[in-house]
């Protein structure tokens, strides 16, 4: 009982909050060294760190807190880009009339493909949620208007008039940075809110949730379409960063890394998943460098977190505190 | 209060309750006992509004309820506890009982604050559990808590919605006598201000408790009446009390 006394006299300086706020400052600052030695393959690389982040995070609320596991959210991340895309095709280039259309089609569907699956449960609100991820998947590929199968470049980002330039790769990198920050301020509030106390409750419980007067389904519903629309904004900012969208964005194998994420960083937690995507992405993109295979690596790795540590990266860091 | 009329519920061929009928007085505390397999549970569940009976009418306060969903009828006051201890594992007690309240108190569409800090919730949650005297024990989780305070916090829970009337489903199970004995006195307390139902397998709780006890056996009600007549009645003692020696000696 030594270590709780410790915390208690300073409970947040533990190594978990160390790590988290060692990597904010890494965050903040890596546009600034990118400058500095000129590399903007780096900058890139965590610009989509930042936006897969985001929409770990937005994983996360549902399975997380939630438990309901979706097995089709890369599906979000499409729509919100296709969404995007297509208004820019067609002259609509304004960032205040895309990203609000590409919020509501990615709730929308959410509330469809939600109002479906909640009603079952297990391996079949899994099938669901990845029955739907891939019709829209094949409904792009049929999408002959906007590249079909080998997708679309979009010439033009989000115009948010003449001070706003996403096009400036530090402004951008930036901007995903704050928006991955609001947003995780954001989900760590509904977590704790009475909705999020629901949530929670019903993953735990449901049966009981109900007898206590809880009628749970319209407040996951709700919780679905939150969750569906934070990653529909992470997409528009994945097309918007590489100005490109294609079905592939919606493949089940993305929406699977993004449980990897959020299962890799810890589903305990809201920040848990940023430190996942972080992980994830940058061994995926170091081992690249050494083999084709990086499932051989990076397979393993997974399943010694599922069997070892099952808060993840971020449940060793506060288990430190205790070894 | 509570009035139940031709209650029958069918599992394919079995007849778990075989037109019911009973009444439960305001401000009584009236026991249902049967021997195992009587169908009891089956009963509260179909009160609770978790099972949907085959034919009869419940009545609740003088309106129909038999269709009512559970969550409905848990607003109108209508409270039960589980048979099989049914918490949060990972929250705290004082959270499971916050999640009663909570409940009670309009929509849950509230995004922002941070509920365990809302006064209006957490006071009346400690104060059930004051009421069931596990006060001192709110902050703990209740996955690493003792099977009788899960028990006690069963009960807050059902408290912490205010309701007009307890359906608790073997509130005793599984409890050591020390901790019995406690449960009885809160019981004691409780009943001077809710009507309760109670369906227990602890004769000497029912018979120090009960008003009214009404007996079930293959789901059909042979006996009701206060307890004296009950433990006098031959049809009870043949069906169900002989087993229960101790039960003469109360």
């Amino acid at each position: 009982m030594m270590s709780s006394s410790m915390s208690r006299s300073v409970p947040w300086l533990t190594p978990r909050n160390t790590f988290v706020a060692a990597l904010l400052v890494v965050l903040a600052l890596l546009p600034v060294y990118c400058a500095i030695i000129g590399n903007t393959f780096l900058l890139s690389l965590f610009t989509r760190i930042l936006i897969l982040a985001m929409a770990a995070v937005s994983l996360n609320l549902i399975m997380g807190f939630g438990g309901m596991v979706s097995f089709g959210h890369a599906a979000y991340l499409g729509i919100g880009g296709y969404a995007f895309g297509i208004l820019a095709k067609e002259g609509f280039t304004s960032g205040l009339i895309q990203w609000p259309v590409a919020l509501l089609v990615c709730g929308l569907f959410a509330l469809v493909v939600g109002a479906l699956c909640l009603r079952t449960r297990g391996v079949y609100f899994i099938m669901i949620t990845l029955a739907f991820a891939q019709m829209a998947y094949y409904i792009a590929i049929a999408l002959d208007r906007y590249g079909g199968d080998d997708g679309m470049t979009i010439y033009k980002r989000s115009q948010f008039g003449d001070w706003v330039n996403l096009s400036n790769k530090t402004f951008f990198y930036y901007l995903c940075f704050a928006l991955l920050l609001g947003i995780v301020y954001l989900v760590w509030r509904l977590v704790n809110s009475r909705f999020g106390m629901v949530i929670q409750g019903a993953r735990s419980n449901e049966r009981r949730m109900r007898a206590i007067g809880f009628p749970t389904f319209r407040y996951k519903l709700t919780c679905f379409v939150i969750s569906g629309m934070i990653c529909g904004l992470s997409g528009v900012l994945l097309a918007n960063h590489t100005d490109f969208i294609n079905p592939s964005v919606m493949s089940w194998i993305r929406s699977g890394d993004l449980m990897v994420m959020a299962v890799l960083g810890g589903m305990g937690t809201v920040f848990g998943p940023v430190i996942g995507a972080v992980a994830f992405l940058l061994l995926e993109e170091v081992l690249s460098r050494f083999t084709e295979f990086q499932g051989i690596i990076l397979g393993p790795m997974l399943l010694a977190v599922a069997l070892c540590a099952r808060g993840g990266i971020d449940g060793i860091l506060t288990g430190l505190r205790r070894g | 209060m509570l009035k139940v009329d031709g209650l029958t519920k069918r599992f394919g061929g079995i007849v778990a309750s075989d037109n019911v009928v009973f009444e439960v007085a305001r401000g009584e505390l009236h026991a249902i006992i049967g021997p195992n397999g009587a169908g009891k549970t089956t009963l509260i569940s179909q009160l609770a509004g978790e099972l949907v009976p085959n034919a009869g009418r419940i009545e609740f306060d003088g309106s129909d309820i038999t269709a009512l969903r559970v969550h409905d009828r848990s607003l109108i006051g209508l409270a039960r506890s589980f048979q099989i201890t049914s918490l949060f594992p990972n929250f705290t007690a004082l959270q499971n009982v916050t999640l009663a309240v909570q409940a009670h108190a309009g929509h849950s569409f509230r995004f922002w604050r941070e509920a365990c800090k809302e006064p209006e919730l957490c006071e009346p949650a400690r104060a059930a559990l004051d009421r069931v005297g596990i006060g001192h024990r709110a902050d703990t989780k209740v996955v690493n808590m003792s099977h009788g305070e899960h028990r006690q916090i069963e009960l807050a829970m059902a408290l912490a919605t205010k309701p007009r009337m307890l359906l608790l489903d073997e509130p005793m199970a599984g409890l050591g006598p020390d901790e019995s004995g406690r449960m009885v006195k809160t019981l004691l307390e409780l009943k001077r201000d809710l009507t309760i139902l109670l369906i227990e397998h602890d004769m000497e709780a029912v018979f120090a408790l009960a008003d009214k006890i009404t007996v079930l056996v293959y789901g059909r009600v042979i006996a009701s009446g206060d307890p004296a007549s009950i433990r006098a009645n031959a049809e009870v003692r043949q069906a169900y009390l002989g087993e229960q020696e101790a039960v003469t000696h109360v």
